[in-house]
């Protein structure tokens, strides 16, 4: 396995004026709870183990107060640990001094927001060109750059706009490019699209897909939006009251909740729509096949093509490659939610 | 009377008399012996007077006014050493407005003042306004006076400025900054004008002008620090999120995000400002400051009533001049900031 380019090493954070000194309580296995209420401490984030893989997108998702917020601002520092390590391209950032950690923000990190925070008294392209001109690039160089990104969003012409002039939609096209003009190869993304409506954001999201086929930035996402989450993930971890419940990858977050959080979460998905036969599909067998599938097809998809008819069998192949069968039965045994043995 | 049993209760009755009664008759003691006091009931307000009656050792209330002075005086000639050298670029700064405005002939100086207007305002109403209450002023044969006050204030404003954006933005950058700031700007605001003078008029000669300069900058600087600190505390807590996360340094946060985001808010106090010199620049002709003011002042020690008019229109005149022109330029920077 590759190094992780990002890798959280038994984070925590307590929020509260004396938070090294509540440490031992935590360690102690103090809970949440206890902490608030005996010592005035909240307690943000408990013992974060996450890997990060370069090129991939990993989404962590969570509830509001499940510390996920709190989470991504640990990546650039913009809020500081109270014990654990960061480990970025395996060398700890924890440390770093103040001038290291501004050269670490402007060269290896960009940052895209819920609300866009863009500088509402600069024009588009100004606002595009913010991240290389804090770096000390020139003029035209930094322009140049901001226009090739703006472009590459789809805001060709709009560069002498002014913020308050765009949708939210443009607007949050703008903290992209924004964040891509800096070529930092690790790109935060908190609740980018949360404040957007329900149209555009799917188009933002096939923005980024589309755009990530190409660049292969190391993206962590934030969101509280399920089907957003297991649309964009490679690796999705699930945060509640701080911890990590579940971490993985989605299709088997979904195949196989790891707690009742979990499964009445994944309760209301369109289960069709979001997994894929790869997940599904069993070895081959002998037998006859009604057709050829790719891996990565949708089960929708599939049962559309099947016209409803369950006692067909495809064959899984890609790149003329074999790769197994999908059973159709197991498909729409797949396509009901696992119910633990919990009472209600 | 009343409290003489107190004191010999206490056992202080040798100590109090130790100093025996040779302090000058005060004016309750004057009352006193004319019978016309000590009538109003059995047990008067224990005030340092009753119980210096009571006990001669006890100071009297006047002995408190007298110290005070005293050490003021007292401190006068090492403030006079420090402030005099700090202040007196003040007094050239203004003396030479003052020169500046008077000497340049008016044909010269009018259509500059109009085209300042027009640059900073980009109003042509506003423009014509200016222009017309010139030609108002200057036929009435107070144009002089009024550019004398003009100059005053443009002297004061721009150190008002000078001074108080960077105290403000201080102010916002540190919590126990602010909290030893406030109560001195709010006892500058709240202190009665003339209450300045009395202090300047110690330190520094009556002649010369910064004594008024001090006196105007003092009580008009306070707006300006308030909307600076304001404005900048104000900045959306996003925005310098996202300035933070792409590295930027506090000196590149305050000039390329916190400044232009509160200019809608630092302007507001610069038109305040204005406003308030306005008003301190005619009782400050009360110590020697030239300009209209004088003329008002003369028309209440002598009851002229149209010189005191005249002059006072000039001054609303002149008033609503600066505040139409700083208007139109915030409302010029608002618009720029929101675009439209």
């Amino acid at each position: 396995m590759t190094m992780p380019k990002i890798a959280l090493r038994g984070l925590y954070k307590i929020f509260g004026p004396d938070d090294a000194a509540m440490m031992a309580h935590v360690r102690g296995g103090m809970g949440k709870v206890d902490l608030l209420e005996q010592h005035k401490h909240v307690l943000g984030l408990q013992d974060i183990w996450v890997d990060m893989q370069p090129g991939e997108i990993t989404v962590v998702m969570g509830l509001s107060g499940s510390g996920k917020s709190t989470l991504i601002r640990h990546l650039n520092r913009l809020i500081e640990p109270t014990a654990g390590e960061i480990l970025l391209d395996g060398e700890d950032v924890t440390g770093l001094g103040a001038d290291a950690l501004r050269r670490l923000r402007q060269k290896r990190m960009s940052m895209v927001f819920q609300k866009f925070a863009l500088l509402p008294h600069r024009t588009v392209l100004q606002n595009a060109a913010t991240a290389l001109e804090v770096q000390g690039v020139d003029r035209k160089t930094r322009e140049a750059a901001a226009q090739k990104w703006l472009k590459r969003v789809g805001l060709d012409g709009y560069e002498g706009r002014y913020p308050a002039q765009l949708s939210g939609g443009m607007q949050q096209r703008v903290g992209i490019a924004r964040a891509l003009t800096s070529n930092a190869d690790i790109m935060l993304m908190d609740e980018a699209f949360s404040a957007l409506d329900p149209l555009i954001r799917t188009d933002m999201q096939n923005l980024l897909l589309e755009l990530q086929v190409e660049l292969k930035k190391t993206i962590v996402f934030i969101t509280h939006d399920l089907d957003e989450a297991l649309k964009l993930a490679d690796h999705l971890v699930i945060l509640k009251d701080g911890a990590v419940v579940q971490q993985g990858e989605p299709q088997g977050i979904l195949l196989a909740p790891a707690d009742p959080y979990i499964e009445d979460f994944v309760r209301d998905i369109n289960r069709a729509r979001v997994l894929r036969v790869r997940s599904v599909m069993g070895p081959v067998q002998d037998g006859a096949h009604a057709g050829d599938v790719d891996p990565d097809d949708t089960l929708e998809t599939l049962i559309a093509r099947s016209g409803g008819e369950t006692s067909l069998c495809y064959r899984v192949v890609k790149n003329g490659e074999i790769m197994g069968q999908i059973d159709m039965r197991d498909l729409v045994r797949a396509l009901v939610p696992r119910v633990s043995g919990r009472v209600d | 009377m009343a409290y003489e049993g107190v004191f010999d209760a206490l056992g202080l009755r040798e100590w109090c008399d130790a100093a025996g009664d040779n302090a000058p008759l005060s004016m309750a003691d004057l009352l006193a012996s004319t019978g016309a006091a000590g009538e109003g009931g059995g047990l008067p307000f224990p005030s340092l007077d009753v119980l210096h009656e009571a006990c001669p050792q006890i100071v009297q209330t006047r002995d408190v006014t007298a110290a005070l002075e005293n050490g003021f005086l007292a401190m006068r000639p090492e403030l006079k050493f420090v402030l005099d050298p700090l202040t007196q670029p003040l007094s050239w700064m203004l003396d030479s407005a003052l020169w500046f405005f008077t000497s340049v002939p008016w044909w010269v100086l009018l259509p500059a003042l109009i085209y300042l207007a027009w640059a900073v305002s980009r109003s042509r109403g506003v423009t014509l306004f200016v222009a017309l209450s010139f030609a108002a002023l200057g036929v009435i044969d107070h144009l002089e006076v009024a550019l004398e006050t003009l100059s005053i204030i443009f002297v004061c404003t721009s150190i008002s400025v000078l001074l108080g954006v960077p105290i403000g933005i201080a102010m916002s950058r540190s919590k126990t900054v602010q909290r030893s700031i406030l109560p001195v700007l709010d006892l500058l605001q709240t202190l009665p004008t003339f209450v300045y003078l009395i202090p300047l008029i110690f330190l520094f000669s009556i002649t010369e002008s910064k004594l008024y300069g001090i006196a105007i900058i003092l009580y008009a600087i306070v707006p300006v620090i308030r909307l600076t600190d304001l404005g900048i505390r104000l900045v959306d807590r996003d925005v310098i999120e996202a300035a933070d996360a792409f590295g930027m340094s506090n000196r590149q946060k305050l000039w390329k995000v916190q400044l232009p985001l509160a200019l809608p808010n630092i302007m507001a106090g610069v038109n305040q400002t204005i406003m308030m010199s306005l008003a301190m620049v005619v009782i400050a002709s009360l110590v020697s400051a030239p300009g209209l003011g004088v003329l008002v002042l003369r028309g209440i020690r002598n009851l002229e009533l149209g010189v005191g008019l005249v002059a006072g229109i000039g001054i609303v005149l002149l008033a609503v001049i600066l505040d139409r022109t700083s208007k139109a330029a915030l409302a010029r920077v608002d618009r720029a900031g929101k675009a439209e």
